[in-house]
């Protein structure tokens, strides 16, 4: 009974069943966990490592400068744009920032397929989580930290973000945009 | 003597002698546990009608307000006021033993229902919009911070009630060799409980502080993995009693004795070791932590703690079938199965509870709590389906299912709508499955949760399309949300009904049943002829559970597919 104090000599042998679903649940238990060290060898998914102390006053600076620099332009020289919000080419393999505000993320970033680039996610209010449609990637945007994802896409389109961590009234609001040339 | 021998009754389904102090304390807390599932339930009905795009009930401001309240009544005041009572019956009646301090255990009931009610009162004020997390740097109204102290000093203080009486039945000798599996199991659950507790002290105090001005800067890392040491290992409080409570049930529906006690008892040590770094699982894609701490703390210390659960998940089914085998149902694998009390819901909500929980609940929480696959599944609703695997059909249900004896045995009341009662597990059961899956599946496609907008995103500027498959998936949550609510209600309504109105059960032996095998008496069957020990006398169990390992294996190596298909990110 597991009401009751159990016998004295409590520990008997084991049942069959039992030995065999220990033994069977203790490989599987032990793959999943081996499994994740083996994913960083043999995978290329893995929640990025890097990240830096960063105060949203700096980070915000860093992000204006990332603007100026690489913001799309069209032939008159007018900075391009879509709702207000800047569209930014930076060049492959550059440093990348994506700040989360509430409630928009800002820049648009215009990337190119195949190239790798090193995305500084950050939040310059409350905590944010970047999700990236439709791939369903995930990533925390917290204030006082620079995550930095190095991410490569690998098919051109528009590939709409949104918040998906509460982060007010607002939150639902929260939508941008990563572009994916050829 | 005489004032302690009146402070005792014999209770005459059991046997056991029951404290009359430690039985008020446990009506008491078990009465504050079914209001605040009826008020969480309440909330859940608005939550989920409001997700539901068909019908999107709530403005933003009251959806969010209304979620906050549901995830705090439903994950800790429910649950917890359900555990206390839970830890005193575990202590004092099962071990035929008088509660320690019994006006300290009223000083806790208070202070827990304070804190409670402080925090209900903030936060459907619109003082404390900021979700059951609290994530800094959004701020609450320091009185909800200090409602949920008030509360957690009280659980604490519940704990050590526990441990203390725990040692007075030892001193006055009413337990020798070991404590009954109930009650170690609920050791366990006590002890990952202080750890929690201590954990949610060490976070919510200084940001109480800080919502008071006095501490000038919280930073948002440390406070994610303090509170989920508090909020994720308080989870594992619920697994260690839910999992208490299917042995019980057991016990009490079909008279099964543990198949080895060691096996179980073990599997118990497993989550007392290892289950309590659990925080991990929230932050696998957050900044400042490194891979190395990632893995090793969402592991579990190489998934020790998941295989407890496997364990217990083959004992509990196995003790059911032994019990059942030696009742003469021993034709083909599963005659013990079809012969089992199903129309008694203390039966249903075992079985139901263990293998949702065991589905639902915990093959999804070792797929989303792999390092890299949280890519995949971090913050989207995928979660939430998770959760409501593991704490409402699993947990939720298994307390559900524990009332119904809770009512005779201490109460002492008998049920009204004994039928209404028999079928409640199910639709419970039912709703919560097409509620979880719904979210699960809707959640792979990168529907996220605490969301008020997933089909127009309030009119954002940049507001897109989620493919249109998710709205069947969405509308299969809302059915199911309306059927575990209303099975929910069923709940509440027998319970209170019986509590208030219920024939009152007197003396002589009674029938706590429901037309089958009645509880064994607290005697141990200790002669059977087949007690053969190292047999293989379980091969239903065996069956079922093998399959169940095929499901996780394939489950887990298609998310593993599905991650392999994103951008390489790292």
């Amino acid at each position: 009974m597991s009401i009751s104090p159990p016998e004295r000599i409590w520990w008997k042998p084991l049942h069959t069943e039992e030995k065999v679903w220990l033994a069977l649940a203790l490989i599987f238990t032990l793959s999943t966990f081996f499994f994740m060290p083996i994913w960083h060898v043999i995978g290329s998914q893995n929640p990025p490592s890097e990240s830096y102390k960063v105060s949203p006053a700096q980070f915000r600076d860093r992000v204006s400068a990332f603007v100026e620099q690489y913001v799309l332009k069209d032939e008159a020289g007018e900075e391009r744009e879509e709702k207000g919000i800047p569209i930014v080419h930076p060049p492959p393999g550059s440093d990348v920032y994506l700040m989360a505000q509430s409630f928009m993320w800002y820049p648009i970033l215009e990337l190119e397929k195949g190239k790798t680039y090193r995305v500084h996610l950050s939040s310059v209010d409350v905590e944010h989580g970047l999700s990236v449609y439709p791939l369903n990637m995930n990533f925390m945007a917290l204030p006082d930290y620079d995550y930095v994802l190095t991410i490569t896409p690998t098919e051109a389109g528009e590939y709409p973000i949104f918040c998906n961590e509460f982060c007010g009234i607002g939150h639902h609001r929260m939508v941008g945009r990563i572009i994916v040339k050829e | 003597m005489a004032t302690q021998v009146e402070q005792f009754r014999t209770c005459p389904v059991t046997g056991l002698k029951v404290h009359l102090p430690a039985e008020n304390l446990i009506k008491a807390n078990a009465v504050a546990a079914v209001v605040f599932i009826l008020i969480g339930g309440i909330l859940a009905l608005l939550v989920a009608l409001t997700r539901w795009p068909a019908v999107h009930l709530l403005p933003a401001d009251l959806f969010y307000r209304a979620l906050t309240a549901h995830g705090v009544n439903m994950l800790i005041f429910w649950i917890i006021f359900f555990e206390i009572a839970g830890l005193y019956f575990g202590s004092a009646v099962l071990l035929n033993a008088r509660l320690a301090a019994p006006r300290l255990g009223w000083f806790a009931f208070i202070l827990m229902l304070a804190g409670a009610i402080l925090t209900n009162i903030v936060i459907l004020m619109g003082k404390a919009d900021v979700m059951f997390t609290a994530y800094v740097p959004l701020k609450a109204h320091p009185l909800f911070y200090l409602g949920y102290i008030l509360f957690a000093v009280g659980a604490l203080i519940g704990c050590g009630l526990f441990f203390a009486t725990l040692m007075i039945a030892r001193s006055e000798g009413k337990y020798s060799s070991t404590l009954p599996l109930a009650t170690f199991g609920l050791a366990v659950a006590a002890i990952i409980a202080v750890l929690t507790i201590v954990a949610g002290a060490t976070i919510l105090i200084p940001t109480l502080l800080w919502s008071l001005g006095i501490v000038q800067h919280m930073d948002p890392p440390t406070y994610r993995l303090v509170f989920w040491l508090f909020g994720h290992a308080s989870q594992q409080i619920n697994v260690a009693a839910m999992v208490t409570v299917w042995y019980l049930l057991a016990t009490l529906t079909v008279g099964a004795q543990p198949v080895s006690e060691v096996f179980s008892r073990t599997a118990f040590l497993f989550y007392a070791f290892f289950i309590n770094i659990a925080s991990a699982h929230h932050l696998m894609v957050d900044p400042a932590l490194s891979p190395a701490w990632k893995v090793w703390n969402t592991g579990y210390f190489f998934h020790i703690a998941v295989l407890a659960s496997m364990m217990h998940a083959l004992a509990v089914p196995a003790s059911v079938e032994l019990a059942q085998r030696r009742k003469g149902y021993t034709r083909g694998l599963f005659e013990w199965l079809k012969k089992a009390p199903w129309g008694n819901p203390g039966f249903s909500a075992m079985v139901f509870s263990l293998l949702l929980f065991g589905v639902l609940g915990g093959i999804t929480g070792v797929v989303f709590g792999t390092e890299q696959l949280s890519i995949i599944s971090h913050n989207t609703w995928r979660i939430t389906g998770h959760f409501h695997g593991t704490v409402v059909a699993g947990t939720t249900l298994a307390f559900m299912g524990l009332t119904y004896y809770v009512i005779p045995l201490i109460f002492r009341r008998e049920l009204v709508g004994k039928k209404l009662a028999a079928i409640q597990p199910y639709l419970f059961g039912i709703g919560v499955t097409l509620l979880s899956v719904g979210m699960m599946m809707a959640g792979g496609f990168g529907v996220p949760r605490r969301h008020w907008d997933v089909a127009a995103f309030g009119g954002s500027p940049f507001a897109f399309e989620f493919n249109p498959v998710i709205y069947p998936l969405l509308t299969m949550m809302g059915i199911g949300a309306i059927l575990a609510v209303l099975g929910g209600a069923i709940y509440v309504g027998v319970t209170v009904g019986s509590v208030l109105f219920g024939k009152r059960v007197t003396s002589g032996p009674v029938s706590i049943s429901f037309g089958t095998s009645t509880p064994a008496s607290g005697t141990n069957p200790a002669k059977n002829p087949q007690e053969k020990t190292g047999g293989f006398g379980e091969p239903g169990t065996f069956v079922l559970a093998v399959i169940f390992l095929a499901v996780f294996i394939i489950y887990y190596f298609l998310n593993w597919k599905w991650l392999a298909s994103v951008w390489p990110v790292g």
